[in-house]
């Protein structure tokens, strides 16, 4: 019976995606809120750098770590293997730092935080009051809330913390997560509330000096989420981070640092929206995971960020370093992540499988759409005895988008008896789009194996065929048939996204079609 | 229902006629049956009819209920109650049976301004329809098509034929590779849809069909044409003399 139940649960998500699709335009999560802000001069100079700390009330040390890293990015340039194509940023004509008036005095609780921002977070459908997660939000729109939603009224309960441009509004169920033990809380907090943990842990995995973005980020990161996870506790809901960009010409440079410690439980999840803008907004992010041992971690993104419009103007320049790091034995992590959104994505979500028999999987589906273009892949570093990766890579080409995996799988000598296996599979819908895949394979000792499957298909005319025939036009039965090319992936996130998740993989290819 | 006019087709990216001025014409409740030689352009009609893309009428009409059908999209012609049993169904990897046949029903539903099926009350239909087929609920789990046998295949057509309650059906060689039992099934399935508001054209080689479908009528194509039309007995005539007569017969 649980077989059929879980059918229903499975058709009844796939039916309402098929319909959110219906009610919905191309980029829904365009509009703006008007709302008075604070900005710090434009351009990036030690000030700045200071300016920051200041505001986020931080200790000397982390003003010092700042410093460091930003002297040291001054010293770096860009890199440009990847195979995007953007003219050069003017890093000099951004705002690093920007927060709505109504957030100078930190509001105690989400009861005082400004209606407006309130209000922006409803109309994205993230549920940021617990009483109305608990009734589950009514009339709400469909959108990467709205999953939250129905977990909420179906019972399943996640916990939020919302990031408006450089700061964090709010992060609900925080008491009730402390009960557990669980710390979840904006990493400005935890830098003054808990300097013992983020001394010990942030830039362990990135360091300051890791590449370019992660520098820059890790000179002006203004805000983000912070998890710690004590030992053996499984945590009891889910944790989620809501990222809106909002402001004009304003980078967003979040840091999240999540610490499961050894035998702990966490699935976190990551998603973020932008206003429509003609001008590119810079994102460049920085996540590190610590997994200690016997401790498991996922972590699954929805990555919609403003496309930029059909001609390519405006739309987000996605610079995003994350890394596990499983430094301990059988310590697992799972990466899964769907990314429509951005004019530019530059990600590389790795695993450093330091520990013996610890386990790193990276599921992705990456769509390009219009003018997007994205190079995307994962790091696998076998560095402990036993230990296991799996890639499963779905790429979806349309419009004139440019689609790259780039996927490296090193085996270090010590990394005995263990293995890999990556399956990499390209979508190809119309004839003036691209699709490449760039791995790079490394094995450093003679017990341990890497297999590499990839594929790369054209959506196939009979099945468009066949599926008009039983009555759906024709952008239906491209979400039908691209849904099911990605199912694998889909089917590894929580259920709380994987209606978002199969509804964007339909809206991204709008147009796409006849 | 169905009436096809002096219908002349060639394909769209070379210069060869397939249809060569076919008319035929289905009045509702009837259920008629086309045979013909491999290659005489039976799927190709099917498929012209339906919307398939590469084929150009160059010459004559169809319609379905008075309505051409030949300006209209696939889906619209789908909404409006033509039915297709693929000889050749399909595979639609990662797409769930039920999900794919609960999209089709509704986007037709919706397509006719009517209301979408419940997902309670669209399961326990299929449910039962697929009990009558023998479709395990396993079946219809899986993604369409895939991996299922060829029999398995054809019941699934007809499936999605009795889940979509179509007005007029056609079945493009749905016996060609059923054992015994599955023949039976699908005729049955067929023959519980038969009444009066609703046509079928059944596309066969085998007369063994049409001995659990009674046809109304038997039509002989051949080079792209309907050659000859007839009863049930025309069928039992191909089955014993092959077309070499008949076809002599019609020059
Ligand atoms: N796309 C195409 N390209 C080339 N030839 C085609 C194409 N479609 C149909 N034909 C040709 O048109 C003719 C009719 O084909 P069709 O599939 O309609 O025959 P049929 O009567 O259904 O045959 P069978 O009994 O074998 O199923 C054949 O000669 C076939 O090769
Ligand atoms: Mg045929």
């Amino acid at each position: 019976m649980t077989a059929t139940i879980d059918l229903e649960v499975r058709e009844g998500v796939d039916r309402e995606t098929v319909e959110t699709v219906q009610s919905m335009g191309s980029y829904k999560y365009g509009w703006d809120t008007e709302i008075e802000m604070d900005y710090a001069p434009k351009g990036l100079n030690e000030d700045i750098v200071r300016l920051i700390s200041q505001k986020n009330e931080e200790p000397e040390w982390m003003l010092e770590w700042r410093l460091e890293a930003y002297r040291r990015w001054i010293t770096m340039t860009e890199p440009k293997w990847a195979m995007l194509n953007y003219p050069e940023i003017d890093y000099q004509d951004q705002y690093y730092y920007a927060r709505p008036k109504s957030m100078e005095v930190k509001p105690k609780s989400l009861d005082e935080v400004d209606p407006k921002l309130l209000a922006t977070y409803e109309k994205l459908g993230i549920p940021l009051k617990e009483q109305m997660i608990l009734a589950g939000v009514e009339g709400a729109l469909p959108s990467p809330g709205v999953d939250m939603a129905i977990a909420a009224s179906e019972g399943r309960r996640v916990a939020v913390d919302a990031v408006f441009d450089s700061v964090s509004v709010g992060t609900t169920f925080k008491d009730e997560l402390a009960k557990a033990g669980v710390i979840f809380c904006s990493i400005s907090e935890a830098i003054r509330e808990h300097p013992e943990l983020v001394k010990k842990y942030l830039g362990s995995v990135v360091p300051q000096s890791d590449n370019y973005f992660a520098t820059l980020n890790s000179a002006v990161f203004s805000d983000g989420s912070f998890v710690y996870v004590p030992k053996g506790v499984k945590c009891p809901m889910e944790l989620s981070t809501y990222f809106r960009i909002n402001a004009e010409n304003t980078g967003q440079f979040e840091r999240t640092l999540i610490i499961a410690d050894k035998g702990s439980h966490v699935s976190y999840l990551e998603g973020c929206t932008a206003p429509k803008r003609d001008t590119h907004q810079l994102h460049a992010a920085v996540v590190e995971i610590v997994v200690l041992e016997d401790a498991e971690v996922k972590y699954s993104t929805v990555q919609n960020w403003y496309p930029g419009d059909e001609e390519g103007k405006g739309g987000i320049y996605n610079f995003v370093t994350k890394r596990a790091d499983c430094r301990e034995a059988r310590a697992k992590v799972m990466w899964t992540q769907v990314e429509t959104g951005s004019a530019i994505t530059w990600k590389y979500p790795s695993c450093i499988l330091r520990g013996d028999e610890s386990q790193g999987e990276f599921y992705s589906i990456a769509i390009a759409n219009n003018m997007q273009q994205a190079d995307t892949g994962t790091k696998m570093i076998h560095l402990g005895r036993n230990t296991r990766s799996r890639i499963v890579s779905k790429g979806i080409s349309a419009g004139k988008a440019q689609n790259t995996y780039r996927g490296l799988v090193t085996m270090h000598p010590r990394a005995t008896n263990s293995r890999n296996y990556t399956q990499c599979d390209s979508l190809l819908i119309g004839d003036q789009c691209g699709a490449h895949t760039v791995p790079y394979i490394e094995v450093k000792n003679t017990s341990s194996r890497v297999e590499h499957e990839a594929t790369t298909s054209k959506v196939d005319d009979d099945q468009l065929f066949y599926c008009r025939q039983r009555g759906m036009d024709e952008e239906e039965a491209v979400a039908l048939v691209v849904n099911g090319f990605c199912r694998e992936v889909l089917q590894a996130l929580p259920m709380e996204f994987a209606m978002e998740a199969q509804s964007l993989v339909a809206i991204s290819l709008e147009g796409s079609v006849g | 229902m169905l009436k096809i006019d002096n219908l002349h087709v060639k394909l769209e990216e070379e210069d060869k006629q397939i249809l060569k001025g076919l008319s035929l014409e289905i009045p509702a409740g009837q259920v008629h049956a086309i045979m013909g030689p491999n290659g005489s352009g039976k799927s190709t009609l099917s498929y012209v009819l339906s919307g398939r893309d590469g084929y150009e009428v160059t010459e004559g009409s169809a319609t379905l209920d008075g309505q051409s059908l030949l300006d209209m999209e696939p889906e619209q012609r789908a909404s409006a109650g033509l039915f297709l049993a693929f000889q050749y169904p399909v595979e639609i990897p990662g797409v769930g049976n039920m999900t794919f046949l609960r999209t089709a029903v509704n986007a037709q539903r919706k397509a006719r301004g009517e209301a979408e099926l419940s997902s309670g009350d669209f399961l326990k239909l299929v449910r039962a329809k697929a009990a009558e087929l023998q479709i395990s609920p396993e079946m219809l789990k899986r993604p369409v098509n895939v991996g299922f046998s060829g029999g398995e295949k054809k019941r699934n057509e007809i499936l999605q034929m009795a889940m979509l309650e179509p007005r007029m059906c056609i079945m493009d060689e749905t016996d060609s590779g059923l054992d015994v039992d599955a023949m039976r099934l699908v005729s049955d399935g067929v023959n519980a849809l038969r009444s009066p508001d609703r046509s079928f054209l059944v596309i066969t080689h085998y007369q063994r069909l049409l001995n659990h479908i009674q046809p109304d009528v038997v039509h002989i194509m051949a080079n792209g044409r309907i050659v000859k039309s007839g009863g049930p007995e025309l069928a039992l005539q191909v089955e014993e003399e092959g077309y070499g007569d008949l076809l002599a017969e019609a020059g």
